[in-house]
């Protein structure tokens, strides 16, 4: 029986994850007086229910492919970087301002806007591997400390060198955008920009860094055993400080896409967004498998948006997904617990037969 | 404004925004001594000021119990910080889940459940209502006269004093009696500590508890003490400070408060730093990040190496060798 499983279960459990957590949250939506019928019925509406939703729900998948591809492909290599939020931003901030201070054709400016928000974010994690490599210094503290340099950071270069009349940027020239008519227009209008299909192609570029190259496999190996790669002659110090710089440069092209894509400013924040803690959510659902963060972006982002056509048609407040999506976290982190759930109901089965 | 009134001030606030994080950061020694990664702090401490700032506001209007209040919301911050904890314990310790995905499960559950639970009962308003009895600051007589720092440190909310004293009975219980040896020993070697006879998994869930506890404390001394109304960002990030803090504090109770009140003097600096007119000459927004930023210079010149528990993070599973 145990070969028989082994195959399923790389999907069997995620996918049992998902229906468990939809339905304790039916259940508690019962418990507090809802519909949790008519609540799901609008959540998929709002998903699916027109070309137009579908094409906002892909925009709101879009930055969570970006940051949970950065925070999988830390983890991979044994560095758990929560810094991704710092580093979206930074990258956000790298595309505005080369948005609206460079002047250069259509294409090639987004293009370069994109770049440059990777080498910043790039450096920008490197700070946190230099500081791990050499000092030691344990990379979750300084990635959450350079989350609120960068939220600072940018506050500052916005209000100084950026600013509009109002609160926020002035817009980043045309030529910059990432805007997509094309790709909008099929989708009735929606924002869906070409960041959708960079995402996916960083996805591939991802997995075969990770997995098809020589540096992919001493960065894993760094990540596993750092002892025993330092033995096997890998440079361990250079390897920790080039995987949080690619993570870092993954997390920051998701926010140059954001900002050229879908607002084409970026706002004087108070705190931060929580795409990029997002990220370590959608990269642990998605086994920190490239392809796995694309499926289980897709969930994340489809859920986060249906939930407001459920909190505006059924009025169930939206966090209730967010407490779905919490569930169905746990459930795929104690596999253990779906494993033992399924031998129970087989072993029914079994007896029934 | 006199260099003594400055001192007061900045003493004052260092001890007021230090109190959430140190109430964290304790309750992740504790849970990570005994082997079990906490990175649901934040989600801890979040529903830790969603319970203290519900049942202070109910206690105190709906029974009319002013100045009990706040004391029933802190034990509603504790139970509710053990509750919560239960489900990270059972599948950490049970089901042998990844502890920091569990960790990030929890965090997403709080947050979710916090907010949805303010919009039932406050009408479909994300904030609840301002508490109209939190903790006030107390003043000890007699300390307070000690010169320069007298009025600054014996002039605070009595979760402060909680903290001071708990800091103190954690380092006792964890390096001075029995109890805390063996859960000293599972976070490092759970296999011996088992040979010995000491039930890893009932020390791993009692430690998760008590985790539970300490940050559903710090979470009330956010909302009940200092804001004085619960919201979406009323711990925003709180937790994970906490957290920094106790890998800065080297997994030691002492230490943990050292780095939180370290980390709350350079928000007190900053915060100070506006109300002297600093903001004159340098921009405000390098006075907010100067917290952070002191904190990796900190690190980076005068904390060496951090070392975990050698069992941090790893579910223990009897007979495996």
């Amino acid at each position: 029986m145990d070969k028989t499983m082994r195959p399923f279960q790389a999907f069997t459990v995620p996918v049992v994850a998902v229906v468990l957590g939809l339905v304790v949250g039916a259940v508690l939506m019962l418990i507090l007086g809802y519909n949790p019928f008519n609540g799901y019925v609008a959540m998929f509406q709002g998903i699916f229910g027109s070309l137009y939703n579908i094409g906002e729900t892909l925009r709101m998948v879009t930055p969570l492919i970006f940051t949970g591809l950065a925070v999988a492909f830390a983890f991979r290599t044994g560095l758990f970087n929560i810094g991704v939020e710092g580093q979206f931003m930074i990258g956000q901030l790298a595309a505005l301002y080369v948005g609206i201070m460079w002047k250069l054709p259509t294409g090639i400016h987004a293009a370069v806007a994109l770049l440059a928000a990777m080498i910043a974010g790039g450096l920008w994690a490197a700070i946190a591997g230099f500081l791990k490599a050499r000092m030691r210094i344990h990379e979750v503290i300084t990635t959450i400390m350079l989350n609120y340099i960068a939220l600072y950071t940018s506050n500052y270069v916005i209000s100084h060198f950026l600013k509009s009349e109002t609160e926020r940027s002035k817009d980043i020239l045309p030529t910059a955008s990432l805007k997509a008519p094309l790709l909008s227009v099929m989708f009735d209008n929606a924002r869906i920009h070409w960041g959708i299909l960079i995402s996916l192609l960083f996805a591939v570029i991802a997995y075969w860094l990770l997995f098809k190259t020589v540096l992919g496999y001493e960065l894993r190996a760094v990540g596993f055993n750092p002892h025993a790669a330092e033995y096997a002659g890998m440079n361990v110090s250079r390897n920790i400080v080039l995987s949080m710089a690619i993570s870092g440069m993954i997390a920051a092209a998701g926010g140059a896409c954001e900002t050229l894509g879908v607002y084409g400013y970026m706002s004087i924040a108070a705190g931060f967004s929580g795409i990029g803690f997002d990220g370590i959510a959608v990269a642990l659902i998605g086994a920190n498998n490239p392809f796995g963060v694309i499926l289980s972006a897709l969930l994340f982002g489809g859920l986060t948006y249906g939930s407001n056509n459920m909190q505006m048609v059924e009025n169930i407040p939206t966090e209730i997904i967010r407490v779905v999506m919490a569930l169905i976290i746990f459930f795929v982190a104690a596999g253990g617990f779906v494993k033992w759930l399924l031998g129970v109901f087989r072993r029914r089965q079994e007896v029934q037969k | 404004m006199a260099v003594s009134a400055l001192v007061e001030t900045v003493l004052n606030n260092t001890i007021m925004y230090s109190t959430p994080l140190i109430l964290g950061a304790l309750g992740g020694v504790v849970s990570e001594r005994a082997g079990v990664v906490n990175i649901a702090l934040e989600g801890l401490m979040t529903i830790g000021a969603f319970a203290a700032a519900v049942t202070t506001i109910f206690v105190g209007e709906q029974l009319g119990l002013s100045g009990l209040a706040p004391w029933a919301g802190l034990l509603a911050a504790m139970l509710c910080g053990v509750l919560f904890s239960l489900p990270h314990a059972v599948a950490s310790i049970h089901f042998k889940a990844d502890q920091v995905v569990s960790g990030v499960a929890l965090n997403f559950l709080a947050a979710g459940f916090s907010i949805f639970m303010v919009k039932r009962l406050f009408n479909g308003s994300a904030q609840t209502t301002t508490v109209q009895f939190p903790f006030n600051k107390i003043t000890i007589p007699g300390l307070t006269d000690v010169p320069v720092i007298g009025k600054g440190i014996f002039s605070s909310y009595p979760t402060s004093y909680i903290a001071f004293l708990l800091v103190f009975v954690f380092w006792l219980i964890l390096y001075k009696t029995p109890f805390g040896l063996r859960l000293r020993a599972i976070g490092e070697h759970p296999r011996a500590a088992d040979t010995l006879g000491v039930n890893v998994y009932n020390y791993r869930y009692i430690a998760v508890m008590i985790s539970g506890a300490l940050a559903g404390l710090g979470g009330a001394g956010m909302s009940i003490a200092i804001t004085g109304v619960f919201q979406q960002n009323t711990i925003s990030g709180h937790g994970f400070m906490a957290l920094a803090a106790m890998i800065f504090g080297k997994w030691h109770p002492v230490g943990a408060m050292g780095a939180a009140l370290f980390f709350g003097f350079a928000t007190a600096l900053a915060a100070s730093g506006q109300v002297l007119g600093l903001t004159k000459y340098v921009p405000s927004e390098l006075l907010n990040m100067l917290p952070y930023l002191l904190t990796i210079l900190a690190l980076a010149g005068v904390v060496g190496k951090a070392e975990a528990p050698a069992a941090d993070g790893k579910p223990y599973e009897k007979g495996q060798r």
